[in-house]
C-alpha cells in the first residue's frame, strides 16, 4: 500500500486524568488508514480501541506523538481546510438510541448537517438529497421514514439513519464504533453489507471497531485487523493472515476462546489457558510487555524487561509485538 | 434419556397493552431432562425472556398466564404444578428447586450489601443456618475459581465483571437446585472472561449435574454448551431438537435464517444473509405461519395455513411447511 494514507498515527500517546491520577489509555500507537480500506480494531473493553477511533476521526487530540491527515498535521491547515478535513472523517456511534435526537424527525436529523455545511442549495435540493440518502441506506420508501421520530424506528433502522447522517457531508472515512453491537444478530449482516456497498460506491475507508472477532473476520475479510491490548497494538496485518496464523499469544488466546456457531467446530476448539484471568488496571500497567503476567509463553528476564515493538516475525506475514517471536525464537510454555 | 425434571405443557401468557393483548408466549410445550442443557434461541422480541419469567412466575401485573401446566418433579419423585403453588409455596420453591442467573451482573447484586450477607439472607430464607450457608458458599466460590475468603467479604463493586458473574452463578447453586435458568449470562463480558465462565459452567454442570435452561441470541454459545436447541419465534417454539440435528439438519425456515446470519471465526470467507424486516406485532400476529412475511421460502400455503407440528426421529419437533427444502438447503451449504 504505497498510497498516501488518509490518517497516520505516529507514536501516539493519549492519557486522561481522573481524580488527579493520569490514566495512560494509548501508548505508542503507529497506525495508517488508507483510502477505501477496511480496518478493524479489535480487543476487550479498556484496550483503547474507541480512543484510537476518536483520534482517527479527529474528535480527540493526541497527548503526544503526531497525527497526520492527508499527510499533514491538523495545525498546518488553515481554518477552512481544517473544517473540510474534519468533515471527511465521520463517526458512527454504538448506541443509535442515544446518538439521534429524540425530538427531531429523521428529515431534520439529516437536514441539519446538509444545511449547516451548505451541501445543498434550496429546499427542493435538500429534500432530494434527504430522499437520496435514505434510499442509499435502504430505508425505503423515504416518504414513510422522513417524518418519523427515532423512537418510531427499530434499532437497525436507527443505525441506518446514523450512517445516512454520516454520509451527509461526503466523508472519505467512517469510523464505526461497535455500530452493530446493539442490533439483533439476524439483521447485523444486512447493515454490514450495506456499509460495504457504500464503501465501494463512495470510495470510503471504514474503521470498524468491535469486540466480536467473528464479526471482524466477516467484515474485514479483504482488509486488515489490528488487535489491541491495554493501550497498545499487539498485532496488525491482513485479516486472512491473522485468522489463519495468529502470532501474538494474546491474539492466539482470543481466537481460541471464541465460541463458534457450529457444534462440531466449537467443541473441538482448545482454548489456550492464560496464567491469570485478571486484566491489569490501566493505572498499573505491567512493565515490559503488558501481557506478560497472563501470557502462557512468558519468558522471565525478557518479557518483563523491555517493551516489545511491532515488527514482522519470521514465519508470519503480519506485524506483531512480541520479543521472543520477533527475535525468531519458538514460543515455549512458561514453566517447562 | 434421563428423567424429566420440568415439563412445560401448552403454556400461554399475554400482556395487557392499550391496543389489546400481546401474546408473548403462545402454546409452548417442552420437556427439560435431568442434567440437560436446553438453549432457547431467537431474536429479541421473540418471547424468550417472557417465557423465562413465566416459568418462574415473576411477571408484571399486566401479564396473565392464559393456560398451561408447569409440571416439576422433585428429587424425591413428588410432582407439582408451579402454576398452582401459593405465594409462600413459590417463595420456598424458587432458588431451592429452580434458580436464575440474569444478565448484567452489576444490576443483579445489591450494591450496599456484602456478598456474605447475600449468602446469609438467601440461606436463611430457606432454613439454612449461617454456618451451613457459609460452608456451602465458600465451597462453591472455590468451584467457580474465585478466592473464597476475599469474595465472601467483598462488596459487589470491589469485584470485576467476570467475578460478579461467577458469584451469581455460585449464589444460584447455593441451595443445590435441579434447574438453573440463565438469561444471556455472558453477553456483557469480554471474550476471555466469557471463556472462563463457560469453562466454569461446564465443570459445575459435570460435577453437580443440574439442568440448564439457557436463553441466548448467541448461536455460538448455544452450539457450545447445549444438548438441545429450541428456536422461538413470535412467542412460539417453532423447532426443537438435539443440538447436532438443529445445527446440521434444521427443518424450520426461521432456524435456517438464523444460521445463515451467524459468522464463524475459523471458517474462511462466508456467504451470510440477514433476515429482512423485524419480528411481527404480537397483538395482531400474521395469519398462517407467523414467519411467512420474512421468509424467503414462503409460498401461498404459508400465508393462510398454520403449519402442522411434525416429529422426526422421535425428538425433533418442528412446524414448517417447507421443512424438506430447509433441510436440503442447509445440508448443501454444509457440503460445500
Amino acid at each position: 500500500m504505497s498510497q498516501q494514507p488518509l490518517v497516520e498515527l505516529h507514536g501516539v500517546y493519549r492519557s486522561f486524568e481522573k481524580e488527579r491520577v493520569r490514566i495512560p489509555v494509548l501508548q505508542d500507537i503507529h497506525l495508517n488508514v488508507y483510502p477505501n480500506e477496511v480496518l478493524c480494531l479489535v480487543g476487550e473493553s479498556g484496550c483503547g480501541k474507541t480512543t484510537t477511533g476518536k483520534i482517527i476521526a479527529s474528535l480527540l487530540d493526541a497527548s503526544e506523538g503526531e497525527v497526520l491527515y492527508n499527510g499533514r498535521r491538523m495545525a498546518e491547515y488553515d481554518r477552512k481546510e481544517r473544517s473540510l478535513i474534519r468533515r471527511q472523517m465521520q463517526l458512527v456511534h454504538q448506541d443509535p438510541f442515544a446518538s439521534l435526537n429524540p425530538a427531531h424527525t429523521i428529515g431534520q436529523i439529516l437536514g441539519y448537517p446538509l444545511k449547516r455545511h451548505k451541501m445543498v442549495n434550496g429546499r427542493a435540493e435538500l429534500r432530494r438529497r434527504i430522499w437520496e440518502l435514505l434510499t442509499l441506506v435502504d430505508l425505503t420508501p423515504p416518504g414513510d421514514i422522513v417524518n418519523k421520530f427515532p423512537h418510531q424506528l427499530s434499532g437497525g433502522q436507527r443505525q441506518r439513519v446514523s450512517i445516512a447522517r454520516a454520509l451527509t457531508v461526503n466523508p472519505k472515512l467512517i469510523v464505526a464504533d461497535e455500530a452493530v453491537s446493539m442490533v439483533d444478530v439476524s439483521i447485523r449482516i444486512g447493515i454490514l453489507k450495506m456499509l460495504h456497498n457504500l464503501r465501494d460506491m463512495f470510495n470510503l475507508a471504514i474503521v470498524f471497531i468491535t469486540h466480536d472477532l467473528a464479526l471482524a473476520k466477516y467484515f474485514a475479510w479483504e482488509g486488515r485487523i489490528a488487535v489491541m491490548y491495554l493501550g497498545r497494538i499487539v498485532e496488525i496485518g491482513r485479516t486472512q493472515d491473522i485468522i489463519a496464523n495468529p502470532a501474538h499469544p494474546y491474539t492466539r488466546a482470543l481466537l481460541s476462546a471464541v465460541p463458534e456457531a457450529d457444534p462440531n467446530l466449537t467443541r473441538k476448539k482448545q482454548p489456550i489457558p492464560l496464567r491469570s484471568d485478571e486484566i491489569p488496571r490501566l493505572t498499573a500497567i505491567p512493565p515490559g510487555c503488558a501481557f506478560h503476567p497472563r501470557c502462557p509463553f512468558y519468558q522471565p528476564g525478557v518479557c518483563d524487561v523491555s517493551v516489545p515493538r511491532l515488527a514482522q516475525a519470521p514465519g508470519y506475514a503480519q506485524d506483531t509485538a512480541c520479543i521472543p517471536l520477533t527475535t525468531g525464537e519458538q514460543l515455549v510454555p512458561y514453566g517447562t | 434419556m434421563s428423567n424429566v425434571v420440568l415439563s412445560v405443557k401448552n403454556l400461554s401468557m399475554s400482556y395487557l397493552a392499550a391496543r389489546g393483548r400481546v401474546r408473548a408466549v403462545n402454546n409452548v410445550s417442552f420437556d427439560l431432562h435431568a442434567g440437560e442443557t436446553l438453549a432457547i434461541i431467537g431474536e429479541s422480541g421473540c418471547g424468550k425472556s417472557s417465557l423465562n419469567l413465566t416459568l418462574i412466575r415473576q411477571l408484571p401485573t399486566s401479564a396473565k398466564i392464559e393456560s398451561g401446566q408447569l409440571l416439576y418433579t422433585k428429587r424425591d419423585g413428588q410432582q407439582l404444578d408451579i402454576l398452582q403453588l401459593s405465594k409462600k409455596g413459590l417463595q420456598k420453591f424458587l432458588w431451592s428447586e429452580i434458580s436464575m442467573v440474569f444478565q448484567g451482573a452489576l444490576n443483579a447484586l445489591n450494591p450496599v450489601i456484602r456478598i456474605s450477607d447475600m449468602v446469609y439472607d438467601t440461606g436463611k430464607a430457606h432454613g439454612l443456618s449461617k454456618a451451613e450457608s457459609r460452608k456451602q458458599a465458600l465451597d462453591l466460590f472455590e468451584k467457580v475459581r474465585l478466592d473464597p475468603m476475599r469474595v465472601f467479604r467483598a462488596y459487589p463493586h470491589e469485584l470485576s465483571g467476570g467475578m460478579r458473574q461467577r458469584v451469581l452463578l455460585a449464589l444460584a447453586l447455593l441451595l443445590r437446585p435441579q434447574v438453573v435458568i440463565m438469561d444471556e449470562p455472558t453477553t456483557a463480558v469480554d471474550i476471555l472472561t466469557q471463556r472462563s465462565i463457560l469453562e466454569v459452567l461446564k465443570e459445575l454442570r459435570r460435577e453437580l449435574n443440574f439442568s440448564i435452561l439457557f436463553i441466548s441470541h448467541d448461536l455460538a454459545i448455544a452450539a457450545e454448551i447445549a444438548d438441545t436447541i429450541a428456536t422461538m419465534y413470535a412467542g412460539e417454539i417453532v423447532e426443537i431438537g438435539p443440538v447436532y440435528e438443529v445445527f446440521y439438519h434444521p427443518r424450520h425456515a426461521y432456524t435456517l435464517s438464523l444460521l445463515d446470519a451467524a459468522p464463524r471465526l475459523s471458517v474462511g470467507a462466508e456467504e451470510l444473509h440477514s433476515i429482512p424486516g423485524s419480528p411481527p406485532d404480537l397483538i395482531e400476529p400474521p395469519a398462517g405461519c407467523k414467519f411467512h412475511e420474512r421468509c424467503r421460502l414462503a409460498t401461498d400455503i404459508c400465508a393462510h395455513t398454520v403449519p402442522p407440528i411434525e416429529i422426526f426421529n422421535g425428538n425433533h419437533r418442528v412446524s414448517c411447511h417447507h421443512h424438506q427444502i430447509v433441510r436440503k438447503e442447509r445440508e448443501e451449504v454444509i457440503q460445500s
